[in-house]
C-alpha cells in the first residue's frame, strides 16, 4: 500500500487533488482511498489531504503519519514542521516551486504556479501537480487522471485541466 | 472479487442507494457531515434522475415530522441528519417508531456539543438508542451503500423505522472504491412499498390517537416484540442481499473476523473496524463487529465470545457517568455465560480523535492482561 | 383481549359518531324564539353539534333557526354564553 499526503492551502484544491488521484487509481483497476484532514475549511489556511493506493482492499482508516509521498502545492508551507513529519528515508517529495528546496528525501520540483497561470489564468495548481506526481511516482496512468478530470469537472474546465495535467506530466523530469 | 473501478465519496454512494430505492419524499435540513448526501439527492432530483419531492424544512424536528406525514400517506420517505440535528429530532423519533412508520434515515455520526465539535464519534446515534428505531452501523462506503438498500426492505417488512449509522467524515467524506449495482437489480431486491395502513380520504383511519395506560403499555410491548423479531429480519435481509449481489456482512447482526482459535477479541462498531483489521493478527485478537446495535444481538455476541479469555470493547461514545453503551450491553450479554471472559472497555475516537494501528496494538495488550477496566484513549 | 393494530392505528372510521356524548350533560341549552339564526353559536360549538335548519318558528329572513343535536351536545353552554341575542337558556338535565 502506498500512502500519499497532500499539503496545500485552503482553496488550492488539495482535497480535490487527493480524490482525483483516488478516482484515477480506481480507473487503473486499483483500490484507493482519499480523505481530507477533516476540519473547518478556511481559505489560505494550511490543509492536508490523504490518499492511499493499493492492490488489496484498503481498510486502514487513520490519517497518514508516515507517507511514501508528499505533494506540496504551495512552497511557502515548506517551513512548517508538519510537512516533513514522518517522512521515511525513501519517501519522495513532489513540490510546486520555482526554487530548489533541500530535503533529505528524493525531491521532484516543478513550477506548477506559472503553468497554471499560463493555461488557466488562475493559480490553482492541484491538477498540474497531479501530472507532476504521476510522472514522479509512476503510480497512476496519466490517461486515468485525464479521465478522472473529464468525469468530474464541468466540460470547459475539464478540457483545459486535462491539457494542463498532460503538459505538467510531459515537462516533469 | 474484481476491483470496483468507481471511486466515490461515502455520501455519494449513500445517495446512489437512496436514488435506486426511489423514495417519494425526502425532507431534510443541512448539518455537517450529512450534507453531501442530501445535496447529491437534491441534484439528482433537479437533474430528473429521481422523481421525489424534496421538502426543505426549517429544522430537523420538522424534517422527521414531514417524513412521518408523508410516510403515513403511504409514500416511501427518507431523511438524513447528524449530531445536533439528531438531538433536535429526538422527540419525533419516538413518534415515528411508535406509529410504526418505516422511514429510513442516514446518520452521519458526529459528536454532540459542547464544546462545539463537528468531527466523528457515535455519541449522537447512541443517545437515540432507546427511540425504538433499528440502528445499523456500517464499516465502509460499500457497506453504507448496501445497507441502505437493505434498510428500506427491513423497515417495510416489519413496519419499523431504520437508522443507518455511518461514521461522519471517516466514511461520509472518504472516497473509496464502491460497486454501484444496476437500478433494476435494486428494484428487484426491494419490492414496491405496500403500507399496512395509510391516510386516504376514501378509507379513513386514525393515526396518532391517544393511548390510555392500559393500551399504551401494550403498544410499547408490541414495539419491543417487533425489534426482537427484527433480529431475524435483519439476518434474512443480509442473506437475501448476498444471494442477489454476492456481498454479505457476517450474519447481518454481527461480523466476526479472525475468531477461529482466538483467545482474545475486540468488540466494536463502525469504521474503526477497518483499522483494527490491519493489525488484529499481529495483536493476537479476533474482531467481533456489531452491525445491529438495535436490536441488540446478545445471543450472537454470547456465542462469539464463548471460550474466550478476555474481550475489550472499543467504542466512540460514553454514557457520561456510567460507561460506554456498547461495553455495558456486551458485558451484560456475557453475564449468563458460565465461563465468561474478562471484559474491558476503551473509549476512543471521541470528537474525531484519530485511532491509529498503534492505539489498537496498545489496547490489545491491555485486553490480554485480562484485568477488567475502562480506559480512555486520549 | 382484542387485537391491536400496529402503530395504534384506528382502522375503523366513525368511532366519534358511534360514541354519543349527550349523557354527559348536567345542563341542557335550549334555543328560544329569540333566535335570529346568526350562526355565532354554530361557529363556537366545540362539538360541531349545532346546525341552522329551516323552521316555521324562524324569525330570520333565511327562515332558519339554530338546532342542537342532543345526541352529542355535552352541555358546555358556550353557545349560551356567546349568543348576542340571549336566545339560548339552560335547563337542568333530568
Amino acid at each position: 500500500m502506498i500512502e500519499i499526503r497532500f499539503h496545500g492551502r485552503g482553496g488550492q484544491g488539495a482535497v480535490t487533488a487527493a480524490s482525483l488521484l483516488a478516482k484515477a487509481a480506481g480507473l487503473d483497476g486499483k483500490y484507493a482511498q482519499a480523505f481530507p484532514a477533516f476540519g473547518v475549511e478556511r481559505r489560505g489556511a494550511p490543509v492536508r489531504a490523504f490518499c492511499r493506493i493499493s492492490e488489496r482492499k484498503i481498510t486502514l482508516r487513520s490519517q497518514i503519519y508516515s507517507p511514501d509521498f508528499i505533494v506540496v502545492l504551495d512552497d511557502t508551507l515548506l517551513g512548517l514542521p508538519e510537512i516533513t513529519e514522518g517522512l521515511k528515508k525513501d519517501s519522495v517529495a513532489v513540490i510546486n516551486t520555482k526554487s530548489r528546496p533541500q530535503l533529505k528525501q528524493k525531491t521532484f520540483c516543478y513550477d506548477a504556479t506559472s503553468l497554471a497561470l499560463e493555461m488557466l489564468g488562475k493559480d490553482i495548481v492541484n491538477t498540474a501537480m497531479l501530472g507532476v506526481f504521476a510522472k514522479a511516482s509512476g503510480l497512476v496512468s496519466i490517461s486515468s487522471i485525464e479521465k478522472a478530470i473529464e468525469e468530474n469537472f464541468p466540460p470547459r474546465l475539464a478540457e483545459v485541466n486535462a491539457k494542463l495535467v498532460r503538459t505538467a506530466y510531459e515537462r516533469t523530469e | 472479487m474484481t476491483v470496483p473501478k468507481t471511486v466515490l465519496e461515502g455520501s455519494e454512494a449513500v445517495a446512489e442507494a437512496v436514488r435506486q430505492c426511489k423514495p417519494g419524499v425526502i425532507a431534510a435540513y443541512p448539518i455537517t457531515p450529512q450534507t453531501h448526501v442530501v445535496e447529491t439527492l437534491a441534484r439528482m432530483i433537479a437533474d430528473g434522475e429521481l422523481d421525489a419531492e424534496m421538502i426543505r424544512v426549517e429544522s430537523e424536528q420538522s424534517a422527521m415530522a414531514a417524513c412521518i406525514g408523508s410516510q403515513a400517506t403511504g409514500v416511501r420517505s427518507y431523511t438524513a441528519t447528524a449530531s445536533q440535528g439528531l438531538a433536535l429530532m429526538h422527540e419525533i423519533l419516538f413518534i415515528a417508531s411508535g406509529m410504526r412508520l418505516p422511514i429510513v434515515m442516514t446518520v452521519a455520526n458526529r459528536s454532540l456539543s459542547a464544546p462545539l465539535n463537528i468531527w466523528n464519534d457515535q455519541q449522537d446515534s447512541i443517545a437515540s438508542r432507546d427511540s425504538g428505531w433499528i440502528q445499523l452501523y456500517v464499516e465502509d462506503a460499500q457497506e453504507a451503500y448496501d445497507t441502505h438498500i437493505q434498510a428500506f426492505r427491513i423497515a417495510e417488512e416489519i413496519h419499523n423505522p431504520v437508522m443507518v449509522c455511518m461514521d461522519g467524515f471517516v466514511v461520509s467524506h472518504t472516497y473509496e472504491n464502491v460497486l454501484i449495482e444496476e437500478d433494476s437489480k435494486v428494484s428487484e431486491f426491494l419490492p414496491e412499498y405496500k403500507p399496512l395502513f395509510s391516510l386516504n380520504p376514501k378509507k379513513p383511519v386514525t393515526m396518532g390517537a391517544l393511548g390510555t395506560p392500559e393500551y399504551f403499555v401494550r403498544f410499547r410491548k408490541q414495539q419491543q416484540d417487533t425489534l426482537k423479531k427484527a433480529l431475524e429480519t435483519i439476518s434474512k435481509a443480509n442473506e437475501e442481499f448476498a444471494k442477489a449481489f454476492s456481498r454479505k456482512y457476517g450474519n447481518g447482526l454481527i461480523e466476526t473476523i479472525g475468531m477461529e482459535g482466538a483467545k482474545h477479541a475486540i468488540i466494536t462498531m463502525g469504521s474503526v473496524t477497518g483499522t483494527i483489521r490491519e493489525v488484529a493478527e499481529e495483536a493476537g485478537v479476533g474482531i467481533i463487529r456489531v452491525r445491529s446495535f438495535r436490536p441488540f444481538p446478545a445471543e450472537e455476541i454470547r456465542k462469539a465470545c464463548e471460550g474466550l479469555e478476555s474481550v475489550g470493547v472499543i467504542e466512540k461514545d460514553i454514557s457520561i457517568g456510567a460507561s460506554g453503551a456498547l461495553y455495558d450491553e456486551a458485558r451484560s450479554a456475557l453475564y449468563s455465560l458460565k465461563n465468561r471472559p474478562k471484559v474491558s472497555g476503551f473509549i476512543a475516537g471521541i470528537g474525531g480523535r484519530d485511532i491509529t494501528p498503534s492505539h489498537i496494538l496498545e489496547i490489545a495488550k491491555k485486553i490480554k492482561e485480562g484485568e477488567e477496566r475502562t480506559e480512555w484513549v486520549m | 383481549m382484542e387485537k391491536l393494530n400496529e402503530g395504534a392505528v384506528v382502522a375503523e372510521p366513525g368511532s366519534s359518531s358511534r360514541k354519543k356524548t349527550g349523557s354527559w350533560r348536567t345542563f341542557r341549552p335550549v334555543v328560544t324564539d329569540k333566535c335570529v339564526a346568526c350562526g355565532i353559536c354554530v361557529l363556537h360549538c366545540p362539538e360541531p353539534c349545532i346546525e341552522l335548519k329551516p323552521s316555521k318558528d324562524s324569525k330570520a329572513s333565511s327562515g332558519k333557526i339554530a338546532v342542537i343535536d342532543y345526541d352529542y351536545c355535552k352541555g358546555c353552554l358556550i353557545c349560551m354564553n356567546v349568543c348576542p341575542h340571549d336566545a339560548i337558556r339552560k335547563e337542568m338535565e333530568r
